[in-house]
């Protein structure tokens, strides 16, 4: 029983986080904002050069062979700099997802998804649009009970502008054909469904970094804000609100490394980790949203203040590959309708570890 | 990162949970704050020690079993599965144990802590008074050196388990030129000596769980003070942290009550509103997220991490967390939820009630909740203090 991250992982984390600090920039993430793809093709390619896009891409395919375990501590990173490209539809879920697929489409996709020559993107139910269809070279999308691999050229994106600047969300209209099937049936849902509480965890993990730049940006704020002769900081009522936001961001943490041992190694109760993490990690994000953008006053309701990149963010992540609402229902029907409530670690339901 | 228990720890959880099985009383305790039941509570502290179960992860010497934090949490959890009593004596186990392990000489190591350990002392905790509550560095309390001893004036207040304790830890201002925090010292009482008088404090439930004592030139040997003279403040922060910490609030104990949450749930479905199945679902994350967030601070400690202003966002994750249950449990027993166990009618309304008022205390005992937000945001973020 060891809770800890290695030293390679926090190692891997603390040079990410050195890279993003210089590329990643508030003034880069505003910059994309007013180009027509909103992304940067210099930033895709030196995040393929950390390793990022291969992490999860078997090294027979040029990655690194990583598992969520791996991976977690790197989203966080992504959400801290509030990184506008989608590593988290093509490395976190696009990428494991071809894995299980296998065959030629991994044969052929993943070595350009790890040398970042390919971008990913993923359907599912629970999302009405996808992200980043407009940059994607292959659509991995679900049809009734199949699953189909659609190259972009052979869909119509409608694109949905969205609260964040950031954000490239799109209706897609596309039709099935036998050319595309990837999976169908019961292996097919199995692979939707373990891409959802893939992408509900990184969701997560990038929250994390959410809440903690927002905190950040609070904490700085009320240091250096001087009312009544004093630094805001200084009073009881900013205080309280910061160190409860605090709370929540120390507490959602370890749920979420958990839920990356849960995917990382399938355990039986994925799915219910998974969105145990993906609702803490929502609620803490969501109220450090609410809480420093308050204690901003004024400031933090203009478009120039930085806070509202990640204020946005954190609102997107919320709704997103399984809103708060959405998730917590799965948690009651297997905990209060189902074989619960098990307890982690000290006594569980029947049939669990 | 690992989180599966090694072949000892299971075999270690199944040893915890026979000797249980055979020992726990088949019939609940009467409240440890009432007299008959803190006497029932010493008895099965003594039978606790007789299996050296009472104080775990104390050394053997000190008649613990020197296990680490880990298997301290599979004790705990084993311990609120088998529906085993409340600890009388935690003041003592929980709290003072680990502070004399680090401030006591060898003497003082060697004479209180077995006794400790077999529930032949029963500790109280002696820090406020009637104008050191929040601000406890107004204590005036006064401890002065006669010869071999100190003698004892003043008041202090809400010392829980006071009305039957034999002992009370606490504070005192041994320098009589001394503020704040300078010049108090730790000191080691006996409750039942001359100058002494305990005058017990019915709570919201009636019963006497915290006392006020009185001091009139109190003799109390110079042995007795805990780490050195006039730096009793520094002790007492040690003290503190324990109490906010992990050791007095293992996670299984919420566990348990999620777990008997969700059948209540069970249990008045059909009738309850049912926004109280979203209220439910979150008690028991709640209580899974405290969890997960001690065995990840167990496993930084084990790696020879320390604990410090960290454990005020605990006191405020726990105390908080134990209130909404309890809420929610009386919400959805609707309006039986004013029926006390033993009346006629009760039903399944079980302990919610007194668990209810329990927990209202958790955010004021152990320093308020307000006093831990002070210390998060001053010690933990760094902003200026006020």
């Amino acid at each position: 029983m060891d809770f800890r991250f290695s030293d390679e992982q926090l190692n891997f984390q603390s040079s990410l986080r050195k890279a993003l600090e210089k590329e990643c920039t508030a003034e880069a993430v505003r910059a994309a904002w007013e180009t027509e793809s909103g992304r940067s093709k210099q930033r895709w390619a030196q995040l393929a050069e950390l390793g990022v896009l291969g992490l999860l891409v078997p090294e027979v395919h040029g990655g690194l062979g990583m598992s969520e375990r791996d991976v977690v501590l790197v989203l966080e990173e992504l959400g801290r700099a509030a990184l506008p490209e989608p590593v988290l539809e093509t490395a976190a879920v696009g990428a494991p997802l071809l894995r299980e697929l296998g065959g030629p489409l991994a044969d052929t996709w993943l070595p350009k998804v790890a040398g970042g020559d390919a971008i990913l993107t993923v359907g599912h139910p629970v999302n009405p649009f996808v992200a980043d269809a407009h940059v994607a070279d292959l659509l991995l999308l679900p049809h009734q009970d199949e699953l189909h691999a659609v190259p972009r050229e052979q869909a119509t994106l409608v694109r949905q502008p969205c609260s964040d600047p950031s954000r490239r969300l799109f209706r897609v209209d596309w039709t099935p054909r036998a050319a595309t099937l990837a999976a169908s049936g019961e292996a097919a849902q199995r692979m939707l469904a373990v891409a959802l509480d893939r992408a509900a965890l990184a969701c997560a993990a990038q929250q994390l970094g959410v809440a903690q730049q927002m905190l950040d940006l609070g904490v700085r704020y009320a240091c250096e804000r001087q009312q009544f002769d004093r630094a805001i900081g200084s009073f009881q009522a900013i205080k309280h609100h910061l160190a409860n936001v605090a709370v929540r961001i120390e507490y959602a943490r370890p749920v979420v490394y958990r839920a990356a041992c849960a995917v990382a190694d399938g355990v039986p109760t994925r799915a219910v980790d998974v969105s145990h993490a993906k609702v803490t990690a929502c609620d803490a994000a969501t109220c450090a949203a609410k809480t420093v953008h308050q204690v901003h006053g004024a400031m933090g309701y203009t478009w120039e203040c930085d806070l509202h990149i990640w204020m946005k963010r954190a609102w997107a992540l919320e709704v997103t590959w399984g809103t708060n609402a959405w998730h917590r229902a799965r948690v009651a029907a297997a905990v209060l309708d189902g074989n619960g409530p098990w307890a982690t670690f000290g006594y569980s339901a029947p049939g669990l570890p | 990162m690992d989180l599966s228990y090694t072949p000892a720890q299971q075999a270690f959880r199944q040893e915890v949970r026979s000797w249980l099985q055979a020992h726990v009383p088949k019939i609940p305790l009467a409240s440890f704050d009432t007299a008959a039941g803190f006497e029932a509570h010493r008895a099965w502290e003594r039978t606790l020690s007789t299996g050296r179960w009472s104080a775990v992860n104390w050394p053997v010497e000190y008649g613990g079993r020197g296990v680490n934090l880990l298997e301290w949490l599979i004790f705990e959890e084993e311990y609120y599965r088998a529906g085993a009593p409340g600890r009388v004596n935690q003041n003592g186990i929980f709290l003072l144990g680990p502070t004399l392990m680090e401030f006591g000489t060898p003497e003082q190591k060697a004479r209180f802590l077995p006794r400790m350990a077999c529930g032949d002392d029963i500790w109280a905790q002696g820090w406020s008074e009637p104008n050191a509550g929040s601000d406890m560095a107004a204590i005036r309390a006064t401890a002065r050196a006669d010869g071999d001893h100190y003698v004892l004036n003043g008041q202090k207040t809400w010392a829980s388990r006071g009305a039957f304790a034999d002992w009370l830890f606490g504070i005192f201002r041994t320098d009589p030129n001394s503020e704040r925090h300078h010049g108090l010292t730790f000191i080691l009482v006996p409750l039942k000596g001359p100058g002494v008088t305990v005058r017990p404090i019915a709570q919201l439930d009636g019963e006497t769980g915290f006392a006020e004592v009185f001091f009139d030139d109190a003799r109390v040997a110079l042995e007795n003070r805990l780490g050195p003279e006039h730096k009793g403040w520094k002790v007492a922060m040690a003290t503190a942290g324990f109490e906010r910490g992990l050791m007095l609030r293992s996670p299984a104990r919420y566990q348990n009550t999620a777990r008997k949450l969700v059948e209540l749930y069970r249990e008045c479905a059909a009738t309850a509103d049912p926004c109280l199945r979203d209220a439910v679902t979150r008690a028991w994350l709640n209580a899974e997220t405290y969890t997960l967030n001690t065995y990840w601070t167990v496993s930084r400690l084990m790696a020879g991490g320390s604990i410090g202003a960290e454990a005020s966002l605990n006191k405020i994750f726990w105390s908080e967390m134990d209130l909404h249950m309890h809420e929610t449990a009386l919400a959805l027993l609707g309006p039986r939820a004013e029926l006390e166990r033993g009346a006629p009618d009760a039903g399944n309304v079980g302990d919610w009630l007194d668990g209810f008022l329990f927990a209202l205390a958790g955010p004021i005992y152990a320093g308020t909740n307000e006093i831990q937000r002070n210390v998060i945001s001053e010690r933990l973020l760094n902003l200026p203090k006020g």
